[in-house]
Order: C-alpha cells, then sequence, then structure tokens
C-alpha cells in the first residue's frame, strides 16, 4: 500500500509527545473539558496528562454522561474463544511466547465445535476467535475454516489474531469475519524490538499498518489499542488517539472499537512493574470517551470484578465475561495453557446480575451475519 | 495564519470569490481587488466563446488571482463534462468548479450527476471542486474519488442567510481529508468569519458582495472578516463554561 498510517506515525517523535503531554496545564485540561465542539489531539493530550489527574471526577461525569447519550444504558456482551496458544513470535510479556516451555494445543473442529456449544448456552452471541502466531497451522485456512464453523451460530465474529495480507482479509470476510482487532502493544518504534525480539510480530512497520489493510478489505470493524504498561502509557495512548483519527478519516465507513489491556501476570513471565494503575485507567477511558463520543470501549476480565462494577458506567460499551484464555478452556480448563490469567472470574450470569443492578441492560445480539458483506 | 493548499497550490487569502450578479465589470475588477481573494470562479457561459477577448475574462487579469470556472447552467452527466472541456481549452486551467442544478427556481445541486460527474472529470484530469448539499456522507464519497476540495452549501444559494446548515458543515469539516470550502448562503461578513471559527478552510461569496450598496468596500469587509475568523480558529476559541458538577461522586471508588 503506497499512502498508510506509516507515513502519518512518521511526523511524530515520541519524545515530543512525551514532553508535549508533561507540558499540559489545569488550563488545557479545563479547556478540553469544556470545549462545544470536537476535541482534537491537543485535548486528548491533556486528558490523559498528569495535569488532569485532579479532575478525573469532572472527566467520570462528563463521560458518563456522553456514554449514555449515544449508547443509552446497555452493555454489550461477547467472549474470547481461544482456539490455538500455538506461537513463533518471542513477545517478553505473553503466556504464549514461543520461549515459554508451554504445552501446545489447537483446538480440532470437534473440540472447536464443543467450545462453541458451550458459549453459546452461556448466552453469549457475539464471538472473539483469538490465537497466537503459528500460520503454519493456524493460517488462513484454519480461520476460514473456524468461520464457517461458527457463522451459523453465531451472530458476530471477530478475530484477535496474527496481521494478514489484505487478500487474506477479503478472503476472511467472505466467511462472514466483522471485526479484527490488532492492538500495537506499543507504538515505541525502538523498543517494540525489544518486547517483540523474534518472529514475524517482530516487524513494526507490518503490524502498524495491519488496520490499514483492514480498512482496505472492506471490514466492518477494527479494534486498536496499546498494551499498558509496557512503555508510557501516555504516550501510547496518543498515538493510539492519532491512528484512530487517521483511520476514521480514511475508512470512514469502518467502525472503531479501543480496548485496554493492562498487562497481567501470566505463565512464565516477570515483566516490570506497571504504572497504569485503576486511576490512570479511568482517567484513560473517560479520555477516550470525551475525544471520541462514538467510540466502542471494551472492558476485559484482565481488571477485577471490583473495578469492572464500578467503571463499567463511566464509558465501557463492551465487556467480556466469565473468559477462559486457555484453547478448550470453557470445556476442559487447564490454567496450565493459558495466555494470561483474569482477574474477574464471575460467570456470565453472575456479571448480567451485576449490570441489571448498575441499570445496564446487557445485550447478547447486536447484529446479524445477513448483513455482513464486505463494505 | 497557516496558509490553505488546494491540489498542492497555496492560497493565502481564504476567501474566494463569485463573478456574477456585479452592476459592471469594473466594479467587479475593483472588488476582486479589495477582497485580496486568489481565486475567483466564473460561468463558462459567461465567457464569449466565440470571439478572441472577453470582457469579464480581461478584467479578471489580476496578479495573484486564478480563474475557476464553473459548470454553471448544466443539468447533467453530459452537460457538465462537455462545459469542463471548454473551459479548459478556453481559460487554460484544468481547475473547475463542478456545479449541477437542473432546478432553475432554487438552484439546488443534484447530487447524482454531481457525484457521476466528478468521478469522471477527476479521471479526465481535472482538479474538481464539486459544490453540493451539506452532506456529509455524499462530501466523503466525493473524496473517495479524488475531488480536491468540497464545496457544500450554507444555505440556499444567493440567500443571504448564513449558516443554516451549520450542523452538517460541522461533521463534514470533521471528517474531511480534503479542504472544506463553504459556498452559497453567505450573506454578511460575519456569517463568513463564523465558517472560518469553525474550521472550514475557505468561503465563497458572490451575492453579499456583488449586490451591496458599495460592493467594493464589502468586498474588504469580507477580506478582514475571513482573516479574523481563520486566526480565531487557530488561535483556539476559550471554554463557554465549566459544567456544572452533580452531586455524587463517581469516582469514590479508587479512593
Amino acid at each position: 500500500m503506497k499512502d498508510t498510517f506509516t507515513r502519518v506515525f512518521e511526523q511524530f517523535s515520541w519524545e515530543e509527545l512525551k514532553t508535549s503531554i508533561a507540558s499540559k496545564t489545569d488550563r488545557d485540561v479545563e479547556l478540553a473539558l469544556t470545549k462545544s465542539g470536537g476535541r482534537n489531539l491537543h485535548d486528548f493530550m491533556a486528558l490523559v496528562s498528569p495535569a488532569a489527574a485532579p479532575y478525573l471526577e469532572s472527566m467520570a461525569k462528563l463521560s458518563y454522561s456522553l456514554t449514555r447519550k449515544r449508547f443509552g444504558n446497555t452493555i454489550q456482551l461477547y467472549a474470547p474463544l481461544y482456539v490455538s496458544n500455538e506461537c513463533q513470535n518471542i513477545c517478553t510479556y505473553c503466556g504464549f511466547s514461543y520461549d515459554h516451555k508451554l504445552k501446545r494445543k489447537t483446538l480440532s473442529d470437534i473440540e472447536f465445535g464443543e467450545e462453541l456449544l458451550a458459549l453459546k448456552k452461556l448466552g453469549f452471541d457475539h464471538l472473539l476467535l483469538v490465537s497466537g502466531e503459528a500460520n503454519k497451522t493456524v493460517g488462513v485456512d484454519y480461520f476460514k475454516n473456524v468461520l464457517q464453523l461458527s457463522r451459523n451460530t453465531f451472530s458476530h465474529l471477530s478475530l484477535e489474531v496474527q496481521p494478514l495480507d489484505q487478500p487474506e482479509y477479503e478472503e476472511l470476510i467472505a466467511e462472514g469475519l466483522d471485526a479484527v482487532l490488532v492492538y500495537q502493544e506499543t507504538y515505541h518504534r525502538k523498543n517494540y524490538r525489544i518486547h517483540h525480539p523474534k518472529g514475524k510480530k517482530s516487524n513494526f512497520v507490518y503490524r502498524l499498518e495491519t488496520p490499514d489493510r483492514l480498512g482496505a478489505a472492506g471490514i466492518d470493524k477494527i479494534g486498536l489499542g496499546a498494551l499498558l504498561g509496557l512503555e508510557d502509557w501516555r504516550v501510547d495512548s496518543t498515538f493510539t488517539a492519532l491512528h484512530l483519527t487517521y483511520l476514521r478519516k480514511k475508512y470512514w465507513k469502518t467502525s472503531y472499537s479501543i480496548s485496554f489491556p493492562r498487562l497481567r501476570p501470566a505463565e512464565g513471565v516477570t515483566h516490570g512493574p506497571s504504572d497504569v494503575g485503576e486511576r490512570e485507567l479511568t482517567q484513560l477511558i473517560c479520555a477516550f470517551r470525551i475525544f471520541d463520543e462514538d467510540l466502542e470501549l471494551s472492558l476485559s476480565t484482565r481488571e477485577s470484578q471490583y473495578y469492572r462494577d464500578n467503571v463499567v458506567t463511566l464509558g465501557p460499551t463492551t465487556m467480556s465475561a466469565g473468559s477462559k484464555t486457555e484453547p478448550g478452556g470453557y470445556t476442559n480448563p487447564k490454567r496450565a495453557l493459558e495466555q494470561f490469567s483474569t482477574s474477574d472470574e464471575r460467570s456470565p450470569s453472575q456479571v448480567i446480575k451485576m449490570l441489571e443492578r448498575k441499570g445496564l441492560e446487557p445485550v447478547w445480539k447486536n447484529w446479524d451475519s445477513a448483513l455482513s458483506v464486505a463494505i | 495564519m497557516s496558509k490553505l493548499v488546494i491540489a498542492g497550490k497555496e492560497f493565502a487569502s481564504r476567501l474566494f470569490l463569485g463573478t456574477g450578479k456585479f452592476s459592471s465589470v469594473d466594479v467587479m475588477r475593483e472588488s476582486v481587488i479589495a477582497s485580496e481573494t486568489n481565486l475567483v470562479t466564473l460561468a463558462l457561459k459567461r465567457i464569449q466563446l466565440k470571439e478572441k477577448r472577453d470582457n469579464m475574462v480581461e478584467a479578471l487579469q489580476v496578479p495573484g488571482v486564478d480563474l475557476l470556472p464553473n459548470t454553471s447552467g448544466a443539468k447533467s452527466v453530459r452537460e457538465a463534462v462537455f462545459s469542463a472541456e471548454l473551459a479548459r481549452e478556453a481559460l487554460q486551467t484544468n481547475w473547475l468548479k463542478l456545479e449541477i442544478h437542473p432546478d432553475p427556481k432554487y438552484l439546488m445541486p443534484d447530487p447524482v450527476e454531481t457525484f457521476a460527474a466528478a468521478e469522471e472529470l477527476v479521471k479526465k484530469g481535472f482538479v474538481v471542486l464539486p459544490y453540493v448539499h451539506a452532506d456529509p456522507v455524499l462530501c466523503k464519497r466525493l473524496e473517495d474519488v479524488g475531488v480536491a476540495a468540497v464545496m457544500p452549501l450554507g444555505a440556499p444559494i444567493g440567500s443571504n442567510k448564513g449558516l443554516t446548515t451549520r450542523d452538517m458543515l460541522e461533521i463534514i469539516i470533521d471528517q474531511s481529508s480534503v479542504p472544506v470550502v463553504v459556498d452559497a448562503g453567505i450573506g454578511v461578513p460575519s456569517h463568513a468569519a463564523q465558517a472560518l471559527e469553525m474550521g472550514a478552510d475557505a468561503v465563497l461569496v458572490n451575492t453579499a458582495i456583488a449586490v451591496a450598496s458599495d460592493p467594493v468596500r464589502m468586498a474588504g469587509a469580507f477580506a478582514s472578516a475571513v482573516q479574523a475568523g481563520r486566526s480565531a480558529y487557530e488561535a483556539g476559541p476559550g471554554a463557554i463554561q465549566m459544567t456544572a458538577s452533580a452531586s455524587s461522586p463517581l469516582t469514590s471508588f479508587l479512593e
């Protein structure tokens, strides 16, 4: 592709953005909070800056009301289904990393079918299929097969797998794929190599341009995010906001979501302590909502029950519940196989009771596969 | 003030002028000069194509001012494309303001014909600036086929009503990757200033200047308003008021 996000990305320097965020003042934050029109990247930077910390309550109120205005009192529910933990990448923070002595497993058709049934029984209708990166065993053909197996049972199908080429995405969209989540992990180009020393994933630019290939393929929804805790979360989030702005203008028929994966403990991983506490995460969620009123914000079971129950009304629109992060986890849980340990381990029905107590309606189905043709 | 760039060409002024309705060619020329514009549009139908010289074209030979022929009068793709090709030949420019309005009373732009004509003209190598309704999706579709800017209307043409399509213009400005020139309906300089304050890249004004009691002075007033509006936009307007603070805290769970 000739004109991609890389061209925009290269106009920004990590250090300059970092300095700019650090220099934001009370005034910048107040302006960002009280503007009547749309908010720009500078406003976003003010909202994620240290200067915004004392304004968290005001941010939460604004984020709450914008979310209710745009999305009403609803929360969309989805479940991740891990199809494989095979992976040829080395990622210093991930349980599936190639160098970990983890038992590797890829679901067979029968096992996959059993997982589908188990999730369906729990009530789910939106499915997120997840894998590591093992192109030979879990490549496009595998994904085509699992999409075919799922599409009659589930209404909305998403993938969170290795980045693919545009024609491959086109093939998968034809099989009913609705959305793809691809997190840059970090926009710090130099340190990206340190966190991803080996495997296809070490190609920073290929990953960076994945949303471009998805947009060009006509995908219905793209999910973005940075892995919080890997590098400076304020700068990484600003790059995410920049990426989002670029994509919205260029691939204007696509909708977008942001996820907030915070580093979690995983088998064989000893990553340093993260500076993204719950206050900071809340600040970030509210900043994205105030920056972009139409954005879907997703909250996973990486976060604790207590935190999820309280933050759920402030900005998120989508939530997983009762997630298992190992292949086969819904029918045959084996913790030794998981990508990371979840924190909120409640069942979907318990989460639903909580949502109802909060006055939020859980939405299981918000799409129909009949509508899934490439745009 | 930052410079406006359309299709690689820089414009110091963000005010474009139309050339119809002036009481004389001289007043038109004086108004063009007073407005400090760099781009004026003129209807191909007004030009004497058969003569070697044309009064209007000659009067518009002002240093720093480029001509933007328009297809006013065209009612269909075929007529617009024909008119564009004549204009390119006659005025030696591939820049074109595309206007297709089949209805002679309100002169409302036809979105279907305009879209099809824009697609064809871009392929033929024109720098196309289409005049359209303030329709955000249409503007994105036009951008996708390669137009150099979009020119949504602020109000019915010649109505002097101002930015009655404001809500839609805001969306267009927010979404657009090409310059947005608010065209039609701008009746007084404050309307032009408002458009620039909102983030419009430029405005095109005709009637408001041409039919003013003193068009030359009015042209100068528009020049000042456009500059003020753009400066205000670049300066970043202040907040209207702090939001009122409701009682029960939402973030006490973080304490």
